[in-house]
C-alpha cells in the first residue's frame, strides 16, 4: 500500500449521521473476493436516495454526519470505499473499528469537532469542490477555509508511510517469542486443554 | 505501594508485548476465532505465502452462512452455491493450516461468541480476537475481547499478536435491582439510548454495581456483546463465582493443576479499590422498563410503555419514515409481521427458556423462526421440551447459526416487513433490504409473537416465572 500525506481531491457532503457498514455494504455482498473490485457495492441499497457518490462519480473526499461506520467490523465497507475511489472521510466521529480498518486501507478517517463539521457542510452545500487534506500538520484547505482535523499518532505514522503491519511486526519477532515462551512457563492454564 | 489499576489495566498490561513511539501497544492474542467472512484474511495471508503462527489457539466456526434447515452436515444440501463456497472455503483454509474448525457437521458448531464460551475456549484473563465487532460478548468472563478487521485478522494470523491504542476507560454501574420481566438486553439498550450509538467511543466499558454481580453468565454475555453498539469495542466484567462455576469442566477448560493455577491468576482480576475511570456512568436498574427500538439506530430505543418521539429533527424523521411508524403514537400496540429469536445476542438456553415461559400454552399470531446460539444448546433446549412449546405456538424451530440476524445464509426478512427480533442491530437492511426492525428481549418477542403487536410482557407473565 503506498502511503500519502497530502491530497486535493472533490469532496461532497453525506448529510447523515450513523451511516453504518451494512449501509456501506449490505452484507450479501461480502462474499465477492476484492479482486473483484467493492467499488459497485458502495451505499448499493441508499442508491436510489440521490447519495452524492452517486451524483459526483469522481468524489474523494466525503464530508459525513457523526458516528460513520459504526456498526459491524466488516473491512468490506473500507474496500467500497477505497475501490470507488474515496480517498478520506471527514465526520465528527467514526466507528472505532471503522476507523482501524481504513487507515489500515490508506483510507484517512479525519475527524472534526462540530463548529468545523457544520463550516464544511455549509461551504459544500449540496454542490462540491475542491478540498485539500494535509496528514502531518492534520489540516483541510477548503478555497479560503483553513481548518483542522485529529488523527492519533499512529494512524498518521502509519498513512503517510503505508506501512504493512505484518512487516513492521517482524521486527519485533524475539519479543513476541519471548513472551510467549513466558506466557507458557508461567500461564499453561491459558492454552486450550485437549478436550 | 503501586499504582492502583482497572481490571483493563490490568488485561492490557499482562498482554503487552511492547510499545511504539506513538503508544501503539503489541498484544499477544491467547484466542483468535475465524468464520467464514474471514476469507479476505486468509486470501492476505495466501498472497504472502505466509503460515499460521499459532494454530493451536486459532478456531475456526461456521456461523455467520450456517443453513439453518435441515440437520448437521445435510444443511448443505439445500443451500446455494454461494453458501456452499462460503463453508468450504473456511473449511479447507482450516485444513490448510492446521486449525480446528467446527463445520456443520460437528455438534458443537455455533455462533462463534456462543460457542467459545461454551466449550470453555473463552476464560477469565484472555486476550482474544475475532473479525466480528461482537467480540466484545467475551469480556462477560473479564477476558480482553475485541472485534478486528480483516487486515489484523490476518496480522493475527501471521503473528499472533495485534496492534492496538489503549482505549479510555468507562464503568457504567448499575445499581438497585431489575424487575420481573426485565434483563441484560433491556439494560443494554437502557444505556445506549442514554448515551447515544457512539456514546461509549474510545472507551472500554466495564460494568459492575450490584445488578451486574446478580446476573447470570448468559445475561452478562448478553450486555457485554452489545457494549459495540454503544460504540464501545470492549466490554468487561470482572469474574467472581458465578464465572467460575460456569467455566469448571467446560470441554477445553483447565483442570487439575492448571485449573488451581488460573483459579490463582484470576483472584486478581478486578478493578483495585482506588483506581481512577476516564468516565463513570451510574444507572438504576429498579427504574428500567423492557426497551424497545423505534428507529434504525440502536440508540433510537424506548421503554415499551412509551410513545413515539415526535418527528423533531431530520434523524428522527428519517428513522420514522424508515420504519413506517407515526410520531406521537404508543410504542406498544405497533403490529409486527414476524418474530426472530437468535444470535449471539439472545439464542443461550437461558433466552430460549425465557420466550418458552411466555410461548408455553400459547398461540403465536405471527410467523417466526427460533435459531438456538449452538447446536448444543440446540440439542439441550429439546432436551427440556422447549422446541415443543416453540412448534406448538406456531414458530419455527431451526438449526444454529447466525440466520435471521444478518441473512447471510438466505434467512431474510422482507421488504416492508417488521420482525420483532432478539438481535443486536435494527440499521437499515440489516434483515433484508427495506426490512423493518424492533430489537427487544427474547421475553419481549415471545409476547410480540403471541399478540402479533408491540406488547409490554410483564403482565404475561404472572404466574409463570
Ligand atoms: S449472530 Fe449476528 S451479530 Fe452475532 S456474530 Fe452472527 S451476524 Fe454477527
Amino acid at each position: 500500500m503506498a502511503g500519502w500525506s497530502n491530497h486535493t481531491g472533490t469532496a461532497v457532503v453525506l448529510p447523515r449521521e450513523n451511516v453504518d457498514t451494512d449501509q456501506i455494504i449490505p452484507a450479501r455482498f461480502m462474499a465477492t473476493p476484492r479482486s473483484e473490485g467493492y467499488g459497485p457495492f458502495l451505499f448499493h441499497d441508499l442508491r436510489d436516495e440521490g447519495f452524492p457518490t452517486m451524483r459526483v462519480p469522481g468524489a474523494e473526499v466525503l464530508v459525513a454526519g457523526r458516528n460513520f461506520g459504526c456498526g459491524s467490523s466488516r473491512e468490506a465497507a473500507v474496500y467500497a470505499l477505497v475501490d470507488a475511489g474515496i480517498r478520506a472521510v471527514i465526520a465528527p466521529s467514526f466507528g472505532d473499528i471503522f476507523a482501524g480498518n481504513a487507515v489500515n486501507n490508506g483510507l484517512l478517517p479525519a475527524r472534526v469537532d462540530d463548529c468545523t463539521a457544520v463550516t464544511l457542510v455549509s461551504a459544500l452545500g449540496t454542490g462540491q469542490a475542491d478540498l485539500t487534506l494535509d496528514i502531518p500538520s492534520r489540516r483541510i484547505m477548503l478555497g479560503d477555509l483553513e481548518l483542522s482535523f485529529e488523527l492519533p499518532d499512529p494512524a498518521a505514522t502509519k498513512l503517510i508511510n503505508g506501512w504493512d503491519d505484518i512487516d513492521l511486526t517482524r521486527a519485533h519477532a524475539e519479543q513476541i517469542e519471548s513472551y510467549r515462551a513466558s506466557r507458557e512457563a508461567t500461564a499453561q492454564w491459558v492454552w486450550p486443554r485437549a478436550g | 505501594m503501586s499504582q492502583p489499576r482497572t481490571l483493563l489495566d490490568k488485561l492490557w498490561d499482562t498482554h503487552e508485548v511492547t510499545r511504539n513511539a506513538d503508544g501503539a501497544s503489541l498484544l499477544w492474542v491467547d484466542r483468535h476465532f475465524v468464520h467464514e467472512g474471514s476469507h479476505h484474511a486468509f486470501a492476505k495471508l495466501a498472497q504472502r505465502q505466509q503460515g499460521v503462527a499459532a494454530p493451536d489457539l486459532t478456531f475456526g466456526v461456521v456461523d455467520h452462512y450456517a443453513p439453518t434447515q435441515g440437520q448437521g452436515a445435510a444443511r448443505l444440501m439445500r443451500a446455494s452455491a454461494e453458501v456452499r463456497r462460503m463453508i468450504e472455503q473456511l473449511e479447507a483454509n482450516c485444513a490448510n493450516h492446521n486449525i480446528t474448525c467446527y463445520g456443520l457437521d460437528d455438534p458443537r458448531q455455533g455462533i462463534v461468541h456462543v460457542i467459545g464460551p461454551e466449550l470453555g475456549l473463552t476464560l477469565p484473563g484472555l486476550s482474544i480476537n475475532c473479525g466480528d465487532s461482537h467480540t466484545s460478548t467475551h469480556g462477560a468472563f473479564g477476558a480482553l475481547a475485541f472485534g478486528i478487521g480483516a487486515t489484523q485478522v490476518a496480522h493475527v494470523l501471521a503473528t499472533q499478536t495485534v496492534w492496538q491504542t489503549r482505549p479510555a476507560s468507562l464503568r457504567i454501574r448499575v445499581d438497585g435491582a431489575l424487575g420481573p420481566g426485565v434483563g441484560a438486553k433491556d439494560l443494554a439498550l437502557g444505556w445506549i439510548a442514554k448515551l447515544g450509538a457512539d456514546g461509549a467511543r474510545g472507551h472500554a466499558i466495564e460494568y459492575a454495581g450490584p445488578v451486574v454481580e446478580s446476573l447470570s453468565m448468559e445475561a452478562r454475555m448478553t450486555l457485554c456483546n452489545l457494549s459495540i453498539e454503544g460504540g464501545a469495542r470492549f466490554g468487561m466484567i470482572a469474574p467472581d463465582a458465578t464465572t467460575r462455576d460456569y467455566v469448571q469442566g467446560r470441554a477445553h477448560a483447565p483442570d487439575g493443576t492448571a485449573w488451581e493455577q488460573a483459579l490463582a491468576a484470576w483472584d486478581d482480576l478486578h478493578t483495585d479499590a482506588d483506581a481512577r475511570f476516564d468516565r463513570e456512568v451510574v444507572i438504576d436498574g429498579s427504574e428500567i422498563a423492557p426497551v424497545v427500538t423505534w428507529g434504525i439506530s440502536p440508540d433510537q430505543a424506548l421503554p415499551v410503555t412509551a410513545d413515539l418521539p415526535a418527528g423533531d429533527s431530520d434523524q428522527t424523521r428519517a428513522a420514522l419514515d424508515y420504519m413506517g411508524l407515526s410520531s406521537g403514537r404508543p410504542l406498544a400496540g405497533t403490529p409486527v409481521d414476524r418474530v426472530f429469536i437468535g444470535s449471539c445476542t439472545n439464542a443461550r438456553i437461558e433466552d430460549l427458556r425465557a420466550a418458552a415461559a411466555v410461548l408455553s400454552g400459547r398461540q403465536a399470531r405471527v410467523p417466526g423462526m427460533v435459531s438456538p446460539g449452538s447446536s448444543q444448546i440446540k440439542a439441550q433446549a429439546e432436551q427440556e421440551g422447549l422446541d415443543r412449546i416453540f412448534a406448538q405456538a406456531g414458530l419455527e424451530w431451526v438449526a444454529s447459526g447466525c440466520s435471521m440476524c444478518v441473512g447471510m445464509n438466505g434467512d431474510l426478512v422482507a421488504a416492508g416487513e417488521r420482525c420483532a427480533s432478539t438481535t443486536n442491530r435494527n440499521f437499515r437492511g440489516r434483515q433484508g433490504p427495506g426490512a423493518r426492525t424492533h430489537l427487544m428481549s427474547p421475553a419481549m418477542v415471545a409476547a410480540a409473537a403471541v399478540t402479533g403487536e408491540i406488547t409490554d410482557v410483564r403482565p404475561m407473565l404472572k404466574g409463570r416465572i
